[in-house]
């Protein structure tokens, strides 16, 4: 029972200690960036707490490991050592070195392995001395006796620490039989009495045998507090080794946990997504206690009340199934997170300078897909800075700053999820893609290739134009893996590349269960949801203020600009809906890069959308990126604004 | 001799055991659906009319979270449509690992048909276009209609489907 | 039993705290930080207060100085979880108005030893 809790409480250790490891990461590099002083505070609370934790939750290598950075930190936090680029880096090595060490706990395997001995011995070097001065300090030997005299003089402020002399000697009662002996010779006057204060000091005998550091203990909290003396009667000669319980206890609790680490994965899940759920589960006793009250019968004239309680329990159930749906949300900041080292660290080896933009980091996204972006993204950051970006010198004579951009991007866009990843480098190098192309067979010499297939042939299976293969990018693994990856999840890669400008890298990925927020509008007696990510504001017009243009399309002002109307009516045939643009709404509304304007008869509210597919049972349908379920357990559409936009953008060039 | 054509008989019979078909009602003619494919019966509910589908296609509604279409089978076959009443139901079916609705008059029975009493279809006498039979079995007086609901959605809706895409795969090529 | 504030920012540490203490049958009230538990201790009151040293906020050795200027708080138990290597930190722990502390890696057995250590 114990060991489970133990074993269940290390897996939560272990999700917290990766997010602390990635808080030092961002604290180092922020360091490393010239930051502040509580920077320092923060790295060492981090490490702290894995040292503190590991010993509890049955990783002492971890704690020993961790206790050499921790020292090192703590020096710094003293100022007794200034940080420097060293100091960084091998701080950075010992989160990677911990990473990998929480994943062989994870997986039950031994935790350390060559690098963190290698590590081990650098920390300690840092610090100025040999490796054997570790975290296990040598014990004392124990020193014994049958029978002690104890002097015990508490000052006279010790009762405010919440330290009763009682509760110590009766402790020490533990130990074997006492004689004690009250000394009044400190005992004030009545009337100069502080009742707050001790007086009172007691010479206890204590007989049985006892150790010298197990009655120190007793007095352990009062030290500095008290006068004490511990003075042995018999001295015994030898000492008897530990029990060797501990050890047991490791392997029970190393047995706990490789039980429990068999893919169980733990989601950590924001507050009020649990709250929401507390809430629900609240509402639907509410109403399990409503409908207890038929038990006795039903009546006709309460038949109306058990039809309304009836259906308030498919809906929360409704609910709650959506909200334990959402509890697999997470944001890909976790997945953003591990870039500004990874780019740190490439830009440093190839001699780079890369300023990385990451946005829309709280863009939520589905726990299996979120654990599967990751390879591309890496292979997409790593191909930016080795092969997009140019070397300082060479921007400079391209007539661009030193410093190269990376971008990262996620949103919603469409029902989907979009990841794009654009640098400001030098374009897809055309000519050198077609000679490696006619090289590898891929096409013939001479053919002529329109941009976009000269871009797709980088997607080809084992396609790489650097002439001298880079640790970084040659690993064998191309493009074409990436794009099987993210195929793998339902989605998309794209490139557009403008030479000498950058190159942008586009995965899209289909959110089957995501979530969005989304506005309620009503056409005709149908309800659509619009994703508020693509609002851009909703305005009431005037008949006169749309323009007609040659074709039947309808134009507005907005913003100063004109923008098509696009009436959800005609594009759904929604039956009995506004025509008059007076009489109804126009949702301003962006996808890809362009704005229309959504003709509906009025907004209903707002609400959470958990996204569900229609093609799982059905197919696409043009203008709709899936479905979700109403509180009343009714099905609403979801319109793909960027999918409006592309159509109306098509209906023009018609 | 005699002894291995017993044995032929047998696994004859064995091929041919009886399939439970759930009979449905439909503009007067009764319909049998393979009980295997039949998911669940719900009452006829509202569902969510979807832009764009054939006009058979009812809409979507929510099968315990899952968005499944619907389809009137009255329309499907060319017949006119009924109002929808307290018998109206929509069988759940599920084809290929796709779930969708058929809205049915009523449901009327579960059925024990043997292969040997399945017999073709003629071509004339029924409002069906006997693509989408597998065949016809009597039962008395009653004739029983074996529905073959792998072709319901299909093939003209693959077909439909394919009319619709150009459209699709047009939006995709701009993009 | 008692009623106990278990004070940690750290969630794996706080919880097995918490479950060590219910299992003995103690009534636990948990906080995220120094801040949190002061609110706490200031709208309830404990027989025992439980506090890690480090925490953001506010930290442990601030907090116990705090619950020591509270009148309900002059003589109640207050236990600072802290490592080995922090010696001083005790010190510090004592001097604020701390009655004991914890050494970490802790086990439940001692854990329960030590509360009935100063509930007596």
């Amino acid at each position: 029972m114990v060991n489970a809790a133990l074993a269940q409480f290390q897996q939560v250790f272990i999700e917290e200690s990766l997010e602390g490891l990635d808080t030092m990461e961002s604290s180092l590099l922020a360091l490393d960036d010239g930051g502040d002083a509580e920077l320092v505070h923060t790295i060492f609370r981090a490490a702290h707490s894995i040292k503190g934790g590991a010993a509890t939750f049955g990783l002492p290598e971890m704690s020993s490991f961790t206790h050499e950075a921790e020292s090192l930190l703590d020096e710094v936090r003293g100022g007794k050592r200034a940080i420097d680029g060293g100091i960084v880096e091998l701080l950075l090595r010992t989160v990677d070195c911990l990473r990998g060490m929480f994943a062989r706990a994870r997986a039950g395997e031994p935790l350390n392995d060559a690098t963190a001995e290698g590590l081990r011995g650098e920390l300690a070097a840092m610090m100025g001395r040999g490796t054997a001065a570790g975290g296990l300090q040598a014990r004392r030997p124990a020193d014994q006796a049958d029978a002690w005299t104890i002097r015990f003089r508490p000052h006279a402020g010790m009762l405010a620490g919440g330290n009763d002399p009682l509760r110590l000697i009766r402790e020490l009662a533990g130990l074997g039989e006492l004689a004690v002996t009250a000394e009044l010779d400190r005992l004030p006057a009545l009337d100069k009495l502080d009742p707050t204060e001790c007086h009172l000091g007691w010479t206890i005998e204590l007989a049985g045998p006892a150790k010298r550091a197990d009655i120190a203990a007793v007095f352990d909290w009062v030290e500095g507090e008290c006068e004490l003396a511990i003075e042995p009667k018999h001295v015994v000669a030898a000492t008897a080794p530990p029990a060797a319980a501990a050890p047991v206890a490791d392997v029970a609790v190393a047995r706990a946990q490789r039980e429990t680490s068999a893919e169980s994965g733990t989601v950590r899940v924001a507050i009020d997504k649990i709250d929401g759920l507390i809430n629900l589960v609240g509402e639907l006793v509410i109403t399990q206690s409503m409908l207890d009250t038929f038990r006795d019968g039903v009546d006709a004239s309460r038949l109306a009340l058990l039809e309304q309680g009836l259906a308030q329990l498919a809906r929360h159930t409704r609910e709650l199934q959506e909200s334990v749906m959402g509890i697999r949300m997470l944001p890909i900041a976790s997945v953003f997170n591990r870039f500004p080292r990874m780019v740190r660290d490439i830009g440093q080896k190839l001699g780079k300078q890369v300023r990385l933009e990451l946005v829309g980091e709280h863009t939520e996204l589905d726990k299996t897909v979120l654990e599967k972006i990751g390879d591309p993204l890496v292979h997409l950051v790593r191909n930016a800075i080795d092969h997009g970006l140019e070397l300082p010198a060479q921007r400079r004579a391209a007539g661009k700053g030193d410093i190269g951009t990376l971008r990262l991007e996620a949103s919603h866009r469409g029902g989907n999820i979009v990841v794009e990843v654009s640098d400001d480098g030098a374009g897809l190098n055309r000519e050198a893609i077609v000679a490696k192309a006619v090289q590898r067979g891929l096409i013939r010499s001479g053919e002529s290739l329109g941009d976009e297939a000269v871009a797709e042939l980088i997607f080809q299976p084992g396609f790489s134009t650097v002439a001298v293969t880079t640790d970084l990018s040659g690993r064998g693994v191309g493009m074409d893996v990436v794009r099987r990856n993210v195929a793998d999840l339902g989605g998309s890669v794209t490139i557009r590349s403008t030479p000498g400008k950058g190159c942008v890298f586009t995965i899209t990925l289909p959110l089957t269960l995501a979530i969005i927020d989304g506005l309620t509008a009503a056409v005709g007696g149908e309800h659509y949801i619009v994703p508020l990510v693509s609002i851009v504001e909703s305005v009431q017009l005037k008949r006169e203020a749309i323009k007609t243009v040659a074709g039947g399309g309808e134009l507005f002002r907005f913003r100063g600009e004109y923008l098509p109307v696009i009436r959800l009516h005609e594009l759904f045939g929604c039956p009995d809906a506004v025509r008059a643009i007076d009489e109804g709404l126009l949702i301003v509304v962006e996808g890809d890069g362009a704005r229309v304007g959504l003709f509906v008869d009025g907004l209903i509210g707002q609400q959470q959308a958990v996204v569900k597919s229609l093609e799982a049972n059905y197919r696409r349908v043009n203008g709709v990126s899936g479905a979700t379920i109403l509180a009343d357990g009714s099905v609403a559409l979801i319109v793909d604004v960027a999918g409006m936009v592309r159509m109306q953008s098509r209906r023009k060039v018609a | 001799m005699s002894h291995s054509a017993n044995t032929a008989t047998a696994s004859a019979a064995e091929a041919t055991a009886p399939v439970q078909y759930l009979t449905v009602n439909l503009a007067h003619e009764e319909y049998g659906i393979d009980i295997l494919a039949v998911r669940e019966i719900r009452g006829w509910t509202p569902v969510t009319r979807i832009p764009q589908a054939p006009h058979y296609v009812l809409g979507v509604l929510n099968l315990r979270g899952a968005i499944v279409p619907v389809l009137d089978l009255r329309l499907r076959f060319g017949v006119v449509r009924k109002e929808y009443g307290a018998t109206t139901v929509t069988v759940i079916v599920t084809v290929a690992g796709r779930h969708f609705g058929v809205v049915v008059d009523a449901v009327s029975d579960v059925l024990d048909v043997a292969a040997a009493d399945v017999r073709p279809v003629p071509d004339m006498g029924t409002t069906v276009d006997t693509e989408y039979l597998k065949g016809l079995t009597s039962l008395a007086e009653r004739m029983v209609l074996l529905l073959d609901v792998d072709r319901l959605l299909q093939p003209q809706d693959a077909q439909m489907l394919e009319a619709a895409l150009p459209a699709a795969a047009d939006v995709q090529a701009v993009a | 039993m008692a009623k106990i504030l278990a004070v940690d920012d750290s969630a794996s540490m706080r919880g097995m705290v918490a479950f060590t203490l219910r299992g003995a049958g103690h009534e636990v009230t948990e906080a995220e930080n120094g801040q949190l538990a002061l609110d706490v201790a200031r709208g309830g009151s404990f027989d025992l207060v439980l506090a890690d040293v480090n925490m953001p906020v506010l930290d442990g050795i601030a907090m116990v100085r705090e619950l020591r200027g509270m009148d309900s708080y002059k003589g109640v138990p207050i236990l600072m979880l802290t490592t080995e290597s922090h010696t001083d930190k005790k010190m510090e722990g004592k001097a604020a108005g701390a009655t004991g502390w914890l050494v970490k890696p802790f086990d439940p057995e001692q854990l329960l030893a030590t509360v009935k250590r100063v509930l007596g």
